[in-house]
């Protein structure tokens, strides 16, 4: 190269100097579940105190630091002061004064804000002692909620820039795409597809206008991986697309991020436009002879827009239907040009293996699933959030360590992986270690990494009619397996919901399961009926109970719930036949009173209106 | 290296070459595979998934695929019928016939459907799933005279939609809504008449089911056969001889021309004329036209006028070219009215009052041709009523006429006599072919004696835009033809950008012509069945004694005995037409002048 590239070490050094500057910095989360919680105004009070505030002694003035999600949005606003080595949770704007007072300035912690172990009582101070934290290793997280993700200056602290600066120096695109070959990496999107192999197919087709196209449309119902990498750490995911495009020779890129996402498309425009002033994006980047410029393509909230190539159709200003693989994007993407999508969160994987090599990457996970792997914790655990752990990380370590537990004492009954793509894994797979393979071969998948545990107050078949209520909304309607199937499947969930199953739909159930997920035009379809599939085969008992027995094991399907007047217990004070809306409850006064099924509504008005607790519900 | 490759099709070794998908390979090698969705002509869509297969690859993973949308690729291990796809093939028709409108007795389509076609085949008895309710129906539009669209029998296979876009670059249909919830309807849920359609046909023309379906007008037809106060005149457009015959199992391209009048006067139609001498009548106006623009170096390039669609799309888009198009009426509107002056003073019987003239045309957009301002004379259309080649089939059918059987028939005199030159309209370039075996004598006197002008000619994919040149006695003149509005479109951007070197335009809507037009009986899953047609035409046009409209003794006598000479004022009264600014303000961008 004829070319000198900047020094990146200096400048590094530089932004580490603006950094000391600020003196005691104060992380308030203000990622979008903190926002929601207040962080805001969190930080206004901080604001308040000023950057003058007389602090501890070897700081001379404090600055409040805007960062992206720490991941334990269950627990937010979360506060972490990195010199005092403390972690606050649910603060307060109220709460400010209080640290500002009795700890900043006289080194007295706030007991009241610390985190309770859930198992053992006990006030955490420091965040890497907190079992939601001390299992997990972040590293495409590793920035977020550490820096603020609106500074170019903060990103290049922590090391943001240096593996693009390090790949434009040896100036080697095979190598690079080698290197990811080699760390094993596979898609974090849900399909797991190795990402070296990807970038090698995309890149045969170099010489003409390529396109790298980021796939930021998270549409799990729950998952938000991509959203905070986004919103935490934005530089980290152009770093990782202009690898990539230095990589299979694009110059030019996409993000496709969801319109439902407003602060990580604020943020990743500040970032591109700060990156591309300072050179690190744009052309002549860092000096050398390569070009990237990246585009951010609002999406309009379709689900199947997650599809790569129904993505691409949106870009291109189609209806977001998927188009029929071969020819796949590597090939014929984008405006019919070759193009590489990768999800987020594998192109945030990108700059670490690059910086640490692809032998540390692969030293973590398992013998086919290399690396580390958000997942978004939800549900009836003590602790939700955002966690990152190796792949091979059992569910019981997730649940019970991480995830603290299972609330209110109850008792485990299952988690649905992969959101409605993914299936339900029960008790008997809590010690299989999480990887890409595994989770197939159990019928589920890793899909983005949504994670929802249930207890034993759920009913899973109303779980199963969830999920499909969300496809059969979300499918496109192209194909007749998905557009038709899952519709026909919804209707016989709902119909044994109600208590209005009969045996032989279980069978047309399955029949039609499998058609839609042999049948289907696209990822969307193909995975619609694992849900379904994978609670038949665990759970079969539970919709036998509610089509032959007429029940609903966990209580939850209101046209299945039957409610009784214990006689013995009952007084005839008739509070109940009052209070019923529909005039079900029969008796006279100081006589038994009795329901009638019939005209019952099953909405409980009875049940709690009974001064002598002798109305229970089966 | 050599380009032939190898498969295996259910155990049998196939070859293939450059076959566009698997699905071809297949059909090539013997094999049948249920689709609604794939057409040759159109891309790739893969949404109805009744085409899906069994692919063994060489390292030993078996998929599912749809074989029309996935390239045939060597050495794989394809079944075409196993328990997996008969499996998928089931369920997708018994999810379809959920959701249908099965009043399949009274439906247009009936016997026609490929729905039905294939719910027979794979032995469909019950329905396992939810039906639609009928009070969910959604509206028939049945605004416009030419197609009727009845979403209730939609199966959403994108034909329509793909026709519409890729033929003729207008989108009028289009998806909306998402999942089962999506409909195929044109902007905003308006009805066809409402929009920019052109009723070229096409959409229904590829549509499996009856969800797009001609409207028909034989009751209206056999309403005027069979009223004794009433009589008949019949026209035949070219391009009906060579097709109506598959509607009674003869080969595509079978000139039943005789067969059609012998069948037409069985039904009962007075008189039998045919469509093809008045297209010899459009060339003698027409080419005088062209000798004349070119003389005066004015209003060119010309463009043809026989193509209604073609007529339409100018009026509503580019109303700023309509000093191109030639004021000549379309054949079907030129012998109408003549039939209306001078059947009545030739035939015995025949008045002004009690004529009707019914054409049989291959065309959906005739039917609203018929009905515009400029063709109907003192309140009354100058075309009684237009039915489509499919409507003639069914019409012989429900006379009970064995058609293939009959004895061939002659055409009435004067106004069915015709040579090579009108018989080739029937194919895209034969108009703009016929116009300048004419325009050459009417330059210079004397006879064109190469007449076969075969760069012109061609109805494939690849054969949409055509150009040829002829030297008129020193003077280059070079001819466009164009079949597909989308075609169009782009020779119109060369005009509008001053690129354009071509002095003759002419333009057919349907893709080949009218022998492949909307009216025809179905040709969509078999891209050879135009071919044939065109070249039923052209061996008609090499056989016939008189090749020029000039030429025509017939035509040569009613411009002696009644209309003088080409672009006289009597010609001009009967012949010739006027169009209207119908822009409505479209999303397109138009430049208006």
């Amino acid at each position: 190269m004829t070319t000198t590239l900047i020094d990146i070490k200096k400048e590094q050094e530089n932004a580490k100097e603006k950094i000391k500057a600020q003196g005691l910095r104060v992380l308030v989360c203000a990622g979008t579940g903190c926002i929601a919680n207040g962080s805001l105004d969190v930080i206004k009070q901080f604001e308040k105190f000023g950057a003058d505030v007389r602090t501890l002694q070897h700081h001379d003035k404090m600055t409040v630091v805007p960062t992206g999600c720490h991941g334990f949005c269950e627990k937010g606003v979360l506060v972490i002061i990195p010199d005092l080595d403390i972690t606050y949770v649910k603060v307060k704007p109220e709460d400010v004064e209080e640290i500002v007072e009795s700890h900043i300035i006289n080194n007295k912690p706030v007991e009241r804000l610390l985190y309770t172990d859930p198992k053992t009582g006990e006030h955490i101070h420091k965040n890497e002692e907190i079992g939601f934290y001390n299992q997990q290793t972040r590293t495409s997280l590793a920035n977020c909620g550490h820096i603020n993700a609106e500074s170019l200056d903060e990103a290049i602290a922590v090391g943001g820039y240096a593996a693009l600066h390090k790949v434009l120096e040896e100036n080697n695109p095979e190598a690079v795409i080698e290197e990811i070959t080699k760390s094993g990496l596979r898609g974090r999107g849900g399909g797991g597809f190795p990402t070296g192999l990807k970038w090698k197919f995309t890149a045969a087709n170099r010489g003409g206008k390529s396109y790298v196209v980021c796939n930021g449309d998270e549409g799990d119902p729950g998952a938000f991986m991509d959203r905070s990498i986004m919103e935490g750490d934005p530089h980290k995911l152009l770093e990782g697309m202009a690898i990539a495009g230095f990589a299979i020779g694009a110059d030019e890129a996409y993000i496709y991020v969801r319109a439902e996402y407003p602060m990580a498309i604020k943020r990743l425009r500040i970032a591109i436009a700060d990156a591309e002033k300072a050179g690190y994006l744009g052309n002549n980047i860092m000096g050398s002879d390569f070009n990237f410029t990246i585009h951010i393509k609002e999406g309009a909230g379709a689900f199947v827009c997650g599809e790569e190539t129904a993505l691409l159709a949106s870009i291109e200003g189609e209806r977001g239907m998927p188009r029929p693989k071969p020819p796949f994007p590597a090939n014929k993407g984008l405006f019919g040009r070759p193009t590489l999508i990768n999800n987020v969160e594998t192109l945030a994987n990108v700059p670490v293996i690059i910086a640490k090599g692809a032998e540390w990457f692969s030293s973590l996970g398992t013998e086919k699933s290399k690396g580390t792997k958000t997942f978004a914790l939800t549900g009836e655990v003590n602790n939700t959030g955002l966690i990152e752990v190796p792949m091979g990380t059992t569910l019981r370590e997730i649940v019970f360590d991480i995830g603290g537990g299972i609330r209110n004492g109850k008792k485990f009954k299952a988690v649905q992986i992969g959101g409605p793509s993914g299936g339900c894994l029960t008790e008997e797979h809590l010690d299989i270690p999480m990887d890409y393979d595994n989770l197939i071969a159990a019928g589920a998948m890793v899909g983005s990494g949504g994670l929802v545990v249930m207890n034993e107050d759920t009913c899973i078949v109303e779980v199963a009619r969830f999920f499909m209520n969300f496809t059969q909304n979300e499918s496109c309607g192209k194909c007749v397996p998905c557009r038709e199937g899952t519709k026909n499947m919804l209707k016989i969930l709902e119909k044994i919901v109600k208590g209005r199953g009969e045996m032989k739909d279980l069978d047309t159930l399955e029949e039609l399961a499998h058609a839609v997920k042999d049948g289907s035009l696209c990822g969307l379809g193909k995975t619609a009926p694992n849900p379904v599939l994978s609670t038949l085969k665990y759970f079969r008992d539970e919709y036998i109970a509610h089509i032959r027995d007429k029940k609903c094991p966990a209580g939850v399907c209101t046209a299945l719930k039957v409610i009784e007047i214990d006689p013995e217990l009952c007084k005839g004070c008739t509070k109940c036949a009052r209070n019923c809306p529909v005039g079900a409850i029969e008796g006279t006064v100081k006589n038994p009173h009795k329901i009638d099924q019939t005209k019952c509504i099953k909405c409980g008005a009875c049940l709690n209106s009974c001064p002598f607790k002798a109305i229970k519900q089966k | 290296m050599t380009d032939k490759k190898t498969l295996i099709i259910n155990g049998k070794e196939v070859e293939f070459t450059n076959e566009p998908n698997l699905l071809e390979v297949i059909r090539k090698a013997g094999f049948k595979v249920p689709t609604f969705c794939y057409r040759p002509d159109l891309t790739q869509f893969g949404a109805c998934r009744m085409c899906v297969v069994e692919v063994e690859y060489p390292n030993g993973r078996v998929m599912i695929n749809s074989s029309c949308t996935m390239p045939p690729e060597a050495g794989i291990k394809v079944k075409t019928n196993t328990e997996r796809t008969r499996r998928i093939r089931k369920t997708v028709l018994e999810l379809l016939l959920a959701n249908h409108d099965r009043e399949c007795t009274t439906c247009e389509k009936s016997g026609n459907c490929e729905l039905q076609e294939y719910a027979h085949e794979y032995g469909i008895k019950d329905i396992k799933y939810v039906e639609k309710r009928k009070d969910l129906y959604l509206p028939i539009d049945d605004s416009n005279p030419s197609i009727v669209r009845d979403p209730n029998k939609c199966i959403l296979c994108g034909a329509c939609v793909r026709a519409c876009a890729e033929f003729q670059g207008h989108s009028v249909l289009g998806f909306a809504n998402r999942g089962s919830k999506t409909v195929v309807q044109p902007l905003a849920g308006k009805k066809l008449s409402s929009v920019d359609c052109v009723f070229c046909g096409q959409c229904q023309a590829v549509c499996p089911t009856g969800a797009l379906t001609i409207k028909s007008d034989v009751e209206t037809a056999w309403s005027m056969v069979n009223n004794p106060e009433i009589k008949t005149a019949v026209q035949i457009a070219p391009s009906v001889r060579v097709a109506l015959g598959e509607m009674f199992g003869l080969k595509p391209g079978e000139n039943t021309i005789g067969l059609i009048y012998a069948a037409l006067k069985e039904i009962g139609f007075d008189l039998v004329f045919d469509t093809n001498f008045s297209a010899d009548l459009t060339i003698m106006e027409e080419a005088h036209e062209f000798v004349q623009r070119l003389s005066e170096n004015k209003d060119l390039p010309l463009f043809t006028s026989c193509c209604p669609a073609w007529v339409r799309y100018l009026e509503t888009q580019h109303p700023d070219m309509l000093h191109h198009l030639s004021s000549c009426k379309s054949p079907q509107g030129m012998l109408s009215p003549v039939l209306k002056e001078l059947v009545p003073q030739n035939f015995e019987g025949f008045t002004k009052e009690n004529l009707k003239v019914v054409s049989i045309m291959p065309c959906t957009a005739k039917k609203v041709e018929a009905r515009r301002a400029q063709l109907i004379k003192d309140g009354k259309p100058e075309t009684d009523v237009v039915l489509t080649t499919q409507e003639l089939g069914k019409m012989i059918k429900a006379a009970g006429i064995d058609f293939d059987t009959l004895e061939p028939a002659k055409a009435d005199s004067p106004f069915g006599g015709y040579t090579g030159a009108g018989t080739i309209f029937g194919a895209s370039g034969g108009v703009a072919e016929a116009a300048v075996r004419t325009a050459y004598t009417f330059a210079t006197g004397e006879e064109l004696s190469d007449i076969d002008i075969t760069p012109l000619r061609g109805v494939d994919k690849d054969s949409r835009t055509k150009d040829a040149e002829i030297d008129i006695k020193g003077t280059k003149v070079k001819i466009r033809v164009v079949s597909t509005l989308k075609e169009a479109e782009k020779s119109i951007k060369e005009i509008k950008n001053g690129t354009a070197d071509f002095q003759l335009l002419e333009v057919m809507a349907c893709p080949g012509g009218c022998i492949n037009g909307g009216g025809q009986p179905r040709s969509c899953d078999d891209i050879h069945i135009k071919e044939e047609r065109a070249q039923g035409l052209y061996k008609e046009d090499s056989e016939l004694p008189v090749r020029k409209s000039h030429q025509n003794p017939d035509i040569k006598k009613l411009y002696a005995e009644y209309l003088e000479a080409p672009g006289s004022h009597r010609a001009h009264e009967l012949l010739h037409t006027t169009y209207s600014d119908k822009f409505t303000g479209s999303y397109k961008d138009v430049v208006k002048h």
